[in-house]
């Protein structure tokens, strides 16, 4: 037995991604256990391993974690990346709840019917640039000017967090729907680089990580065949 | 000023609904200010109240929250009702996971036309009693205590009764089939401030009907249809 936390997903991004990054973030080393069929699904439903039949699942400390939220959750302040009092907390949860909205917006584009996906598509950017970085981008401009010429400036409490993570996560979703959606948004393309360039991101972000690579259409009748 | 936490949002239960039980379940006085004009929404939208342009909001020790998960977990945490430790909070969180799923079935459904309505109801009934109600039936048989975690009174025990109840609104014998849940729901009914909240006149909001539709349209210029899931 390893000790490492081990993720039972399929092999992509979906709702287990965020979770991977947290874990990266952390620099907490983690298992992978695919399913690549509804029988693998089935298995794990019927040995009682889910608690609500679903996954992301996680085994982590002696539990069988279920529910995306729940596993970050417990991730974020095991390993400090949680803020340091319930105000800090409050602040995190608000940003990195805005971030997964705009997450599963990303996240289900695949799945639009081809008549559906320009409309979708276009609700993202929409969304992205009027409603989400606008309101990262102006807190980072916050710190960048209190914090003048210090080579660490985060979200929330002047401290690396969840927050942070998951922003940059989706911002680099949301770049790969469109290049340049963060033409507008200057503090959020230097947040971007800093956040990139922290060790345990960096060596996320490098091939040959647990990274997963965006679906593509040719996987989804596959994904379709497991969950449905 | 009163210090008394204030809520944003429709006369109505919607995603407010939660945030309202657990304030109540933790004894908490809370006021409300009803959306009924675009106008009133249009001035909090200008007036940088909502970081996301969106509700529900809720003023709260000098901040304005919004997003309900945040909301919820950070009175949940001020309040006692999450926990005493990391892993009590995790199975907390789970547990207000599988309920929160079970609900959005719920709050789609006034916004259905008629016929996805009887469908959705299918639905809810079915997720319930074979995927959610199951789960939590086991949880409390296998522990054998009053309360969902940690022996002790959670967040997850306020959650799981406001969905038990909403459910029942859709089926009234719902829970034929779970006594463990029967007689969850009858102890945890009957705790001083939750048997408060479930009388008349309390702040907990009926069943949306038309009128509750309209206004969330009407202020929110929301005209399109909603489809099921």
């Amino acid at each position: 037995m390893s000790g490492k936390p081990k993720l039972y997903y399929f092999n992509g991004r979906g709702r287990m991604e965020s979770i991977r990054w947290l874990l990266a973030a952390a620099g907490v080393e983690f298992e992978e256990c695919f399913l690549e069929t509804k029988d693998d699904l089935i298995k794990l439903q019927k040995d009682g391993s889910l608690l609500f039949q679903q996954v992301p699942m996680v085994e982590i400390d002696g539990m069988k974690m279920v529910q995306s939220r729940a596993i970050s959750n417990y991730i974020a302040m095991k390993y400090n990346l949680y803020g340091k009092d319930l105000k800090e907390r409050a602040l995190i949860d608000m940003y990195v709840e805005a971030v997964r909205d705009l997450n599963e917006l990303l996240m289900t584009h695949a799945f639009q019917p081809a008549d559906k996906k320009e409309q979708h598509f276009a609700n993202i950017v929409d969304k992205a640039t009027n409603r989400y970085f606008p309101v990262a981008d102006k807190k980072e401009q916050h710190f960048a000017t209190v914090l003048k010429d210090h080579g660490q400036e985060f979200l929330v409490g002047n401290q690396f967090s969840r927050a942070d993570v998951q922003l940059l996560e989706t911002l680099l979703m949301a770049e790969e729907c469109k290049p340049d959606i963060l033409a507008n948004f200057p503090h959020l393309q230097s947040f971007k680089a800093r956040i990139s360039n922290i060790p345990t991101i960096k060596k996320f972000l490098q091939p040959g990580s647990q990274r997963k690579p965006p679906l593509h259409e040719k996987d989804v009748p596959k994904l379709m065949k497991i969950f449905h | 000023m009163a210090g008394k936490p204030k809520l944003y949002y429709f006369d109505g239960r919607g995603k407010m609904e939660s945030i309202r039980w657990l304030l109540a379940a933790a004894g908490v006085e809370f006021e409300e200010e009803f959306l009924e004009t675009r106008e009133q929404y249009e001035k909090l939208l200008q007036g940088g109240s909502l970081l996301f342009q969106q509700v529900p909001m809720v003023e709260i020790d000098g901040m304005k929250m919004v997003q309900t998960r945040a909301i919820l977990s950070y009175i949940a945490a001020k309040y006692n009702l999450y926990g005493k430790d990391l892993k009590e909070r995790a199975l907390i969180d789970m547990y207000v996971g599988g309920t929160d799923d079970l609900m959005r079935f719920i709050l789609m459904f006034p916004f259905l036309s008629a016929e996805d309505k009887e469908k959705q109801c299918a639905v809810i009934v079915e997720k319930a009693t074979s995927r959610y109600f199951p789960a939590y039936e086991k949880v409390l048989k296998d522990h054998g205590q009053d309360f969902l975690v940690g022996n002790s009174f959670s967040w997850a025990d306020v959650h799981l009764l406001e969905a038990i109840l909403m459910v029942e609104e859709k089926k009234s014998d719902v829970l034929a089939d779970f006594p463990q849940l029967q007689a969850f729901k009858a102890r945890i009914s009957s705790i001083p401030a939750i048997k408060k909240f479930l009388e008349p006149g309390s702040q907990r909001k009926p069943v949306p009907d038309d009128k509750y539709v309209e206004t969330v349209r009407r202020v929110l210029r929301m005209y399109y249809d909603i489809k099921a899931n």
